[in-house]
């Protein structure tokens, strides 16, 4: 089971700000090992949030992005109490989500 | 004779073919990201694009519309670690729907591609990995399915490419 992620939700009027760290390689297939094996890519391909059960945000990624990515997003009708989830799912069909109350 | 030496000849160039095709697979294994996990939306064909054109063709983007309309935040201009590259982006398009985030010279050039449903804001922030000084693009596409496309160059002090 991969690490959780760190998501912090916070709200100014009703606007929230999502911030999220995951824990993950991200390893691009570029890499050789010190044999000269080259590193199977291993990278988080989607990510979806949703706010009480309704997507608010999506997004795809190839192994460019930095390991143990950081995403940060806003949307709007969001008030304290309410529910952020995000789930994640890599290449290799590992998948993780989590869930933050908005406060 | 003729023929020994014609056959030797063929003999070197099956041996530089085989040489060739050794190469290729792990150049392109090393290239690839590959397939999409099952049950996932993933354009794989844009995000094994090869060059930017290659990657807007695969975002069905075609030739988007040059902008300014697109604020960086808090994006470099000089990052030190292009392992971690911060990007922000912010599109003041109306009706902004996805954002893609292009790096012109890394292998694959599409890094990341973001999708804004009704009542969230067209902004994200995240960090990526850049193999070189490069032009980043933001490929903005809206609700009517036009595309722009605002850059930026960032440099990078140490690639991220390496161990």
């Amino acid at each position: 089971m991969p690490d959780p992620m760190r998501i912090r939700a916070t709200i100014h009027d009703d606007q929230a700000t999502v911030r999220v760290l995951m824990s993950h390689e991200m390893e691009t297939g570029q890499r050789k090992d010190a044999a000269g094996t080259v590193i199977p890519a291993h990278f988080i391909q989607s990510v979806v949030a949703t706010h009480n059960g309704r997507p608010v945000f999506r997004a795809e990624w190839g192994p460019a992005v930095s390991k143990n990515p950081y995403l940060q997003f806003q949307f709007g009708g969001a008030k304290v109490g309410d529910k952020i989830q995000i789930t994640w799912v890599d290449n290799k069909g590992e998948t993780r989500t989590d869930e933050v109350v908005i406060r | 004779m003729d023929g020994r030496r014609e056959s030797r000849r063929e003999a070197l160039k099956a041996i530089g073919l085989v040489t060739v095709l050794a190469a290729v697979p792990r150049h392109a294994l090393g290239q690839m990201a590959g397939a999409a996990a099952p049950g996932i939306q993933w354009n794989a064909a844009a995000f094994n694009a090869q060059t930017v054109d290659d990657a807007l063709k695969a975002l069905g983007a075609g030739t988007p519309t040059p902008t300014t309309d697109v604020s960086w935040g808090t994006t470099p201009e000089i990052a030190e670690n292009g392992a971690v590259v911060p990007v922000s982006v912010t599109s003041k398009i109306p009706g902004t729907e996805a954002i893609a985030i292009l790096i012109e010279k890394n292998p694959n050039k599409l890094a990341a591609n973001f999708s804004f449903p009704q009542g969230t804001v067209p902004a994200l922030s995240t960090r990526v990995k850049m193999s070189e000084s490069s032009m980043v693009h933001a490929l903005v596409k809206t609700k009517d399915n036009k595309y722009f496309l605002a850059s930026r160059e960032i440099k990078v002090t140490l690639g991220g490419c390496g161990g």
